[in-house]
């Protein structure tokens, strides 16, 4: 019995008929970039406040403009025009594009953003983040009715990550599945520690492997082999 | 095919793919560091995504490869580099190409009338809740003057009183604030602020729309009706003639675009909830794009036209209603006879 795990890539089908992967970035991401944001809107404020400062009325007027545009334009302009990223998002390296994976445009982004005031009640993003744990591609209210999602920008490889390691070749063939797990056994290899490694290795020591005794080093071994290094 | 041979055949096109995307990945970082880094210094802009009249060509021989090689079972370092290469051309070729321009003259001589004609219903119920208060409230205060205080504190009705003072030189403001521009600063940031959020809180299943569609009418009203009561009229009405028209349409028809959001999720009809949702939002957008504009449109004729106070409140009213009769013929008779894009 295989049962679906719980992940967060999204599995788009392009018209040319291949699947692309998406990686949707969750909550944690989405508040810094949000803060990094905020931090910049303020910024604006303060300085637009010093300049309407010297210009007496008319400045006060060019002020408010300057504030509305900034409350409901600022993320629009950024996410039509930067390829979907906030100076927020950059930092954060996460991006909103469309659901079906193109980039956005001006009624999505216009909508998602105008629909943040609702995402906001009813204090502090209650509903957002709600929505966003109810559902798998981690959307708040403006997502879902834009039909927008916020992806992890795609100029990581989590396979450059594997340590180097003289490649092993398995002596028995491994499926598909086996191989995807022994290459993210070994993109982890430095998030987890070496004992960690050692006792997850010594897991399919159970199993009645024709090579026993499997150990951290014979899997990264085999990892290496797996993605064509030599 | 092995997949050394599937490499060495095609690592130059997809080098010079990766080069025209802009993208570096990690052999070529290698191989063009140098190479690169020297031309930055030489050209400090940034290079120019040139894609090459045959990248529609190139991008679907791409997916090609993909599809080949994830199903040979190529390593998946490779199948990872080409699906990166994939979704960079794909967001590149999928981008939506819009002329600015003339999209905005379709718009405002068809798409936008056609838009709110398509959701009369919704504008019906909005301004029956709208106006409905906002008479309410303004014929009930002519016999009970004293109801105006269960919608508005007295500070805020004294300023009121000030504003709309006959002795004033400027009506409609402060004597502290100053100038048509800074007025017109104001009413853009805060009604257009407003209309936006009745918008938005339509999504609520409409209960958002209702509550400020009522507020909103009630406030109006009794500012409306206490002002006349005390027998400021002559300074009032033909302040808020001008831009009565423009203000109080752009308020409803954020009224109705919020319904129209509620009810999607409401009754779906045969569609599921989200989906429904998707598509109605998208027209109602498609709608706040013009009642934006007329809240702006409102702001400035009410911050330049209606704070004149050497106008005949005959002109005034003339003004206000020949607005009124604009407006209306604008979204009764534009756009009939053009097929809907």
């Amino acid at each position: 019995m295989e049962s679906k795990l719980l992940d967060s890539v999204n599995t788009i089908q392009t018209p040319e008929g291949v699947d692309i992967h998406l990686r949707v970035a969750g909550i944690w991401p989405r508040s810094v970039a949000w803060v990094v944001d905020l931090l910049i809107r303020g910024a604006t404020y303060v300085l637009l406040a010093i300049i309407a400062g010297l210009l007496g009325d008319f400045g006060t007027g060019l002020m408010l403009i300057g504030f509305f545009l900034m409350e409901w334009f600022y993320p629009v302009l950024f996410e039509v025009f930067n390829n979907g990223m906030t100076p927020g998002k950059k930092l954060l390296n996460i991006q909103v594009i469309n659901g079906d994976g193109t980039p956005i445009g001006w009624s999505p982004s216009m909508l998602r953003n105008i629909l943040r005031t609702v995402d906001f009640l009813p204090f502090f993003y209650g509903l957002g983040f709600a929505s966003m744990l109810l559902n798998d591609k981690f959307q708040r209210l403006g997502d879902l009715a834009a039909d927008t999602i916020v992806i992890y920008v795609n100029n990581t490889t989590g396979m450059s990550s594997i340590p180097e390691h003289l490649a092993i070749k398995p002596s028995y063939d491994l499926n598909l599945k086996e191989q995807q797990s022994i290459i993210r056994y070994a993109e982890r290899s430095n998030q987890l520690s070496e004992e960690r490694m050692q006792e997850l290795a010594e897991i399919l020591n159970s199993l009645d492997l024709p090579d026993h005794q499997m150990t951290k080093s014979k899997l990264l071994g085999i990892a290496n082999g797996l993605i064509g290094r030599k | 095919m092995k997949q050394s041979d599937f490499e060495k055949k095609y690592e130059n096109f997809w080098l010079d793919l990766e080069d025209r995307l802009l993208l570096v990945s990690e052999r070529t970082s290698n191989k063009r560091n140098h190479e690169s880094k020297v031309s930055q210094i030489k050209s400090k802009k940034p290079k120019k995504r040139n894609l090459g009249e045959e990248f529609p060509e190139n991008y679907r021989l791409l997916c090609h490869h993909l599809s080949l090689a994830r199903s040979r079972h190529y390593s998946p370092l490779l199948v990872e580099r080409l699906e990166k290469l994939v979704i960079n051309a794909h967001q590149i070729y999928y981008r939506r190409k819009t002329h600015m321009l003339s999209s905005v003259l379709i718009y405002f001589t068809s798409g936008f009338s056609q838009s709110v004609r398509k959701e009369w219903h919704w504008i019906l119920l909005s301004s029956a809740l709208f106006f409905g208060t906002f008479l309410g409230m303004l014929i009930t205060l002519q016999y009970y003057p004293d109801m105006v205080y269960t919608v508005i504190s007295g500070e805020q009705l004294a300023q009121m009183e000030s504003m709309y003072d006959p002795s004033q030189d400027k009506i409609g403001r402060n004597r502290t604030s100053g100038t048509d521009f800074e007025m017109f600063g104001f009413y853009i940031f805060n009604n257009t602020g407003i209309g936006l959020r009745t918008f938005a809180s339509g999504l609520l299943f409409g209960v958002g729309s209702v509550i400020t569609l009522v507020f909103n009418g009630l406030t109006i009203g009794g500012v409306a009706g206490y002002l006349t009561f005390i027998g400021y009229s002559s300074t009032f009405w033909p302040f808020v003639s001008g831009h009565s028209a423009m203000e109080l349409t752009a308020i409803v028809l954020s009224g109705a675009a919020g319904f129209k959001l509620g009810f999607s999720i409401i009754s779906p009809g045969r569609k599921s909830r989200l989906r429904s949702l998707i598509d109605s939002a998208r027209e109602a957008i498609y709608m706040m794009y013009g009642v934006a504009t007329m809240f702006v449109i409102a702001a400035f004729i009410e911050a330049y036209w209606s704070s004149m106070t050497d106008i005949p409140s005959m002109v005034k009213y003339t003004v206000g209603v020949i607005n009124w009769l604009l407006l209306i013929m604008y979204f009764v008779f534009l756009g009939r006879n053009r097929a809907i894009r």
